[in-house]
This record gives C-alpha cells, structure tokens and sequence, in this order.
C-alpha cells in the first residue's frame, strides 16, 4: 500500500520532470522589486522575460511568500534582488521552497543588487531596540541613479554568463543603456540643483541615497523608530522638534499609509509629498527614466508651493 | 565537511536547554545576523541563526479538570488519561499531558491542553541554518510545565536539500507533515491558541515524525507542489508498526495571485499507516453491580487511512498585509479505520474481549482573521466533528452501547462543536497578546473558556510560509 503512494509521487515528479525538456526561448528574470525587473529588462532587452515579485504599490519588507511567487522562483534563471536584508521575511522561503538550484546563493542566477554599490547607514550594532535596522546597512539603494548604473553593469556579467549565446546583445544593450542613462543623470542633477541644501522630514529611511545624490538634508522621520509606525506621541514631538529645525517639505513613499504625513502637513503646513519608490509607484513613473523624472518633478512643485 | 558541521552540531545541544539557548541568542544578536539568506556565500562560522519564543497563557474554563476530562452521560465513572497507570508496557504516546476526550474518536494521542490558571506555557527553541550550501538544518524543541514536571519535546529536527534542482526538495528527520494546511505550522504561528478539534481527534497535538519527505514544484506559472513522506509511523493514530515505514502520505497543493489583493491555496493529503499495532484508548473503570471494578484499556490493531482537504484565501489591498489584511481558510479531514480492538484487563493484562472495529470519524473547521488596523487582528473559527463507529463481535454479532462506550468510539449522539473568536494586538512582530473566548461543546454541555496569552521571540527563526 505504502507502494502505491510512492510510486504515484514518482510518476507525477516523472511527468513534470518530462515537461522541463522543453527549450526556454527566453532568459527568465525574477526580480524582487520593480526597479531590478525594469533594468534587467533594459539591459536584456528581447531576450529577457523580466517579471517582479512586486509591486511600485508594495512594501518589499513585508510581503508575503506567496504561492504564486514560488512558482515564478521555481522557473527562474535568474534572481535580482536588492539583498542587505530588505527581502529577509519572504526570500529565503522562496529560495528554500522553490527547490530552483540556479538562483540559490552563490550561483550565477542568484544577484544581490546591494552587493555590487557602496551601502549608507551601516549601524556599528543592532539590537531590536532601534527597530527595523538593517545590519548590511540601508537597502533603499535604487533611488541614486549613479548607484543602479553600477548594478547595471553587475546585471549585464550575469547575463552574459548565464545567456552566452547572446553575450553581445548584453553588452551592446548595456552599453546603449548605459549611455543614455549618463546623460539623465546629468539633466536630473541639473534640474534639481535648486534643492540642494533642503530639509526633508520622510516617513520611513528609506531615502538617504536621494538625500546622498541630490544633497536633500533628512531632518527627521515619522517613524519613531525603522519600521515601527509613526505615534501620536512620536508625532507631537516631531511637531516641536520642527520649530527648531526647519523643513521644507515631507515626503513619503507611494506605498505608505499617508494619514501621517498629512496629519504633519495639516498642522505645519508643510507640503506633503508622495513620491514613487520604484517604477509603478505613480503612474508617471512607468520606466526607470520617467521614475526620477517624476521624482524630481514632484520635489520641485512641493518646493514651489507656498 | 566534518569542520562544516561543527557549529550546528553545537547549536542542536544547546537548543535543548534554557541557558543555552540564550547563549545562542547572545551569539545571534551580538553578530548582528538578520534572518538573511544573503550571506550564504561563504560559510561562515556564525552561519546559523537561533531563537526563543516565549508562550504564557492564562486559562479559564467554567468546569474543572476531571470534566474537562470525561464527563459523558454516564452513570458510572470512566477514567481520565493521567491515571491510566495499568502497569501496561509503553507505547510512547500519552505519557504526558492530558488525554482529550472528544466524543466518537478514538483517544491516544499526545496532547497539551490548558490547565486553569496562569502558565508559562510553551516555550519553543528553533535553531536553523546551513550545514553547507546545499544543505539546511532545523532543530525546534518544545518545552513545556506538566502535571508530570518539566516536558521536552522535539517537535522537530531535520535536514533539508537546499539546491537539489528541477523544484524538487528533500527533508529527512522529524518534521511535521505537510498533508494539511496547518498540519506544518508551530504553535506561535497559530491564529488562535489552540488548533482546530479536527487535528487533535486526528493527529494529536502535532503531525510530526521521524522519516523523509520529497516534493517536487511543477514549472507552471500557477503554483502546483506534489510530495510524498514516509514515516516510521509511531505516532498516533499510527503506533508501533515494527516497519521501517509504518506511515506514508501523499500531499497535492496548488495556488495563485487573483489580481495584486488576492491570493489562495487549495490542498488536498492522503496519509495511511497499514500497520498500527496496540494503539491505547482511554482507560475505561467503574465498579460492576457486584461490587468488583471493570477496569480495561481498548488496544486497537489494524490500519487507519486519513483523507484531507483544504483552502486557504488571503486578502491584502495592494498586496501590503502590513496595513491591512484577511485571511480565511477551511479544512476538513476524514478518517477510516479498521481492524481489531482487545480490551485489557487493567489488573493482568489479558485480553477481556475482543472487537472488529470499523470506524469513521470526520470533522471541519473554518476560521477567518482580518487585521483591522496595524497591529489589531480578530478572528472567529467554527470547529465542528462527527463520527461513525461499528463494533461488533468476533462472529459478527452487534455489541451493546456500553461496549462501543468502553472501546472509547461512542459518541452518545453528540457531534463535537465549538465557537471561537479572539482579538490579538502585536505591538512589534516579536510581540503578540492574545484573548480568546471558546464556547466549547466538544462534550454534551457547553464549556465557556478564556484564554489569555502573550507570545514574545527572541532571536530570529526564519520567515513564515503563507
């Protein structure tokens, strides 16, 4: 009887194992945030099929392993992520569930975005006491373009290691890519030079390589502590706080409760500022171009207004 | 590869005690490790990572224990599971804890009810990493105060394929199942503080055991999982098969996104043990007319197949559970059994009677959590069993009440039901408080029950499956 049960195991692993013969035209990307997906399909171009595991609406901290999303791990042949800690509630589970052997760590297919640029934040010590601390360091890397240049270089070696066959394509699309993207910079950082020097209150940390490139100044945030979601009281004291040190505006990610932001704006009559995270954050920010298009667009008119 | 091992092998000695677990964390916490796979690169000595999780429950039921424990509608006395010392030799499987009596489900199984008043309930130990890059460990002890003193369970401990290819994984140890959907969550994953009436008349408290599981991940775009378990089948409703494999399941799994706010899982599991051998019922006593005692303990041989089903639906606006979220998931499991029940004489051993058994037993759940706000969730879960025994004489003759009653699978026409709802508030995802309210009618009359309970974690374990 024991038999039985083995041997229909065996013939559905046997059945799906069949299936697997069949070519893959295409390289399979799987990012973990929109941005990866969006530049894997920039430096890939037509021979990559970039899917995200989520949304510029979601909060890559606190998702779900979903079933959904092993599957799509399971097909992988190659995993982006953003790494130093940011996926830590639901990657290793994909990983682990997945049982896809060219993305686990340490294989070609397996890239962690925050290992290829210079991390910010790295605390000397963590405990819980701080909150939701990131012991590699911030992981909010995508928001400094000259940062995801970096990665798109990383991305392209992986490509070109994983997908042979098409290895100049990679490099001519990452060169094209990485061209255009200089020049952006460039009209980026001119356009925003009548920031420098601002002070920002932001909800969560999740901001300090915009603050590093555009030298925006981070007064405080609303979060009493990373992760923990802002309080009255944290609030009140952030109210006082203000007086002393003045700022210009608050700025919170698209994929946040906005009620403390406004509750902040309401009283100070600072702006509040919604600001797309990754591509799909706001509709304007549809490709990593029109995602800091959009960006500094929205700091300029929060900066505008009275 | 023997140096590789090493600091696992420390980390398993040290789960099992308090201190040492401590020790752990210290060590966690003070290399500053997040429950990262990133690092796996390069192993590292501190390549595993450990944590504590802290249950205390206040318990209040409007009867006592010795009801709690019986309390059917008969006139004489049947006995409660702590004092079953028969002298009968050991089979593992109720030597602690309290022995639930649901009605028309044959007892046995190992299970950690509440004792009124404060507790320091279950405390769980969970030491996890990798033993090389393509291998993973885990280890989760349970400890928990008894009637019997200070209770140690390894609930499970095993070792799992980290990068074998083509979505297939292996796990050999003990581990808990996979045939349900709760079937392979621990306790302080639970949504309430107890688990549904359907897995403790099937499985007892836990579905672990010893043996080796394989599965595999279809490439679909639709999730699809297919595995298989052998198990050494020594714990209830299987007992002592003298097999290698005295239990085998079969599980099925699909599921998917509708749209960015929806997602589901649907599963179905099939698990068996052909050979189950003098698995202990409850102690049935009371003194005849004549004055002399009727003291005998039902030992069933034969097979037992349990069949499961479930689904589980989530809901999260934009797909951030964070905010806001809703979960509702149902189970039901059926089970048959057949074979022989003797009754053992408490006082020599012999067999009194002997009965062929043919039984069903069947039950359901469902429950659905929303999460209102950040931090707050309420929850309310419906539990609800019946079952369908036969018993009858070895020439085929019917046997009388009494006798079905002293098997332990009379259900005096009652089917086992209970209502919960609770409201939990965890003010960090380490941190959770919990008050419960079971209108409980497992037994004829109506149990009222409130369980206060605070879970707190040390360390990190790992993230929880969906």
């Amino acid at each position: 009887m024991q038999l039985r049960i083995i041997s229909l195991g065996l013939l559905l692993s046997g059945l799906i194992w069949s299936s697997l013969g069949l070519a893959q035209a295409k390289v399979r990307v799987l990012a973990c945030e929109p941005e990866w997906a969006a530049l894997a399909q920039a430096v890939g171009g037509a021979n990559v099929q970039a899917r995200s595991a989520t949304t510029g609406l979601q909060d890559p901290h606190y998702i779900e392993a979903r079933p959904s999303l092993i599957a799509q791990a399971r097909q992988a042949d190659l995993l982006i992520c953003t790494g130093a800690g940011l996926e830590e509630g639901w990657l290793p589970l994909l990983l682990q569930k997945s049982g896809n052997r060219r993305i686990q760590a340490g294989q070609a297919g397996h890239l962690m975005a925050s290992d290829a640029v210079q991390l910010l934040d790295i605390p000397s010590h963590v405990d819980r006491s701080m909150g939701h601390v990131h012991a590699q360091g911030n992981p909010h890397i995508q928001i400094d373009p000259r940062r995801l240049a970096q990665v798109a270089t990383v991305l392209m070696q992986r490509l070109v290691q994983i997908d042979l066959d098409n290895a100049s394509d990679y490099r001519q699309q990452h060169q094209q890519f990485a061209q255009r993207w200089k020049q952006a910079i460039q009209r980026w950082e001119q356009q925003a030079r009548p920031l420098r020097g601002q002070g920002i209150v932001v909800h969560h940390k999740s901001w300090v390589y915009l603050e590093d490139w555009l030298g925006l100044i981070q007064v405080d945030t609303l979060e009493p502590k990373p992760g923990i979601p802002p309080t009255t009281t944290h609030l009140s004291s952030l109210l006082q706080d203000l007086q002393q040190t003045p700022a210009s505006m608050i700025v919170y990610a698209a994929y946040q409760n906005p009620q403390a932001a406004q509750w902040l704006s309401g009283k100070t009559g600072l702006p509040a500022v919604k600001l797309p995270s990754t591509v799909g954050g706001t509709a304007a920010a549809s490709d990593l171009f029109t995602l800091f298009d959009d960006i500094i667009q929205r700091l300029q008119q929060a900066q505008a207004s009275p | 590869m023997h140096q590789q091992k090493q600091p696992i092998q420390t980390a398993l000695c040290k789960a099992l005690t308090l201190a040492g677990c401590i020790a752990t964390l210290g060590q966690t916490v003070g290399a500053a490790q997040p429950a990262s796979t990133t690092q796996h690169l390069q192993l590292k000595d501190n390549n595993w990572e450990g944590s504590l999780i802290l249950q205390g429950v206040y318990y209040h039921s409007d009867k006592d224990d010795d009801h709690h424990e019986h309390g059917d509608e008969h006139d004489h006395d049947h006995g409660h599971g702590d004092d079953h010392d028969h002298g009968s030799h050991d089979h593992g499987n109720h030597d602690h804890g309290h022995m639930v009596t649901l009605p028309g489900f044959p007892a046995g199984s190992h299970q950690h009810s509440f004792k009124d008043g404060l507790q320091a309930g279950h405390i769980e130990a969970v030491v996890s990493g990798n033993i090389t890059p393509h291998l993973n460990a885990r280890v989760t002890t349970a400890m928990l105060d008894t009637d019997h003193g200070l209770e140690v369970e390894l609930e499970e401990a095993f070792v799992e394929s980290a990068s074998l290819g083509y979505g297939t994984n292996i796990k050999l140890g003990r581990f808990f199942s996979d045939i349900g959907y709760l079937s392979s969550k621990h306790n302080h994953e639970w949504d309430f503080s107890d688990t549904p009436l359907v897995y403790e008349g099937m499985f007892g408290s836990h579905t672990n055991d010893d043996g080796l599981q394989f599965s595999v991940v279809a490439p679909t775009d639709t999730f699809m999982q297919f595995g298989v378990e052998l198990f050494k089948g020594d714990k209830f409703p299987a007992n002592d098969s003298g097999n290698t494999i005295g239990a085998s399941s079969f599980f099925a799994k699909v599921g998917g996104d509708i749209g960015t706010d929806h997602s589901w899982q649907a599963g179905i599991g099939h698990w068996r043990a052909g050979d189950v051998n003098n698995r202990e019922g409850a102690l049935h006593e009371h003194p005849r007319p004549d004055g002399s005692m009727h003291s005998v303990t039902p030992e069933f041989s034969g097979d037992s197949k349990i069949n499961t089903v479930g689904a589980v639906y989530k809901w999260a606006p934009n797909g951030n559970p964070k905010e806001r979220n809703f979960t509702l998931q149902g189970e039901y499991f059926q089970r048959d059994e057949g074979g022989d029940i003797a009754m053992i004489e408490t006082q020599n051993g012999s067999t009194a009677r002997q009965f062929t058994y043919n039984g069903e037993q069947y039950g359901w759940y469902v429950q659905g959590v929303y999460q209102f706000r950040p931090h707050w969730r309420v929850g309310l879960r419906h539990d609800r069993l019946g079952s369908d025994n036969r018993l009858s004489n070895p020439d085929g003759s019917a046997v009388s009440e009494h006798a079905l009653s002293a098997a332990g699978l009379a259900d005096h026409g009652h089917d086992p039901k209970r209502n919960t709802v609770m409201v939990d508030y965890s003010p960090r995802e380490y941190s959770r408080w919990r008050l419960q309210y079971n209108q409980d009618e497992h037994q004829p009359e109506t149990d009222h029950q409130v369980i206060l309970e605070y879970t707190h974690s040390f360390g990190s374990h790992g993230a929880h499956s969906f």
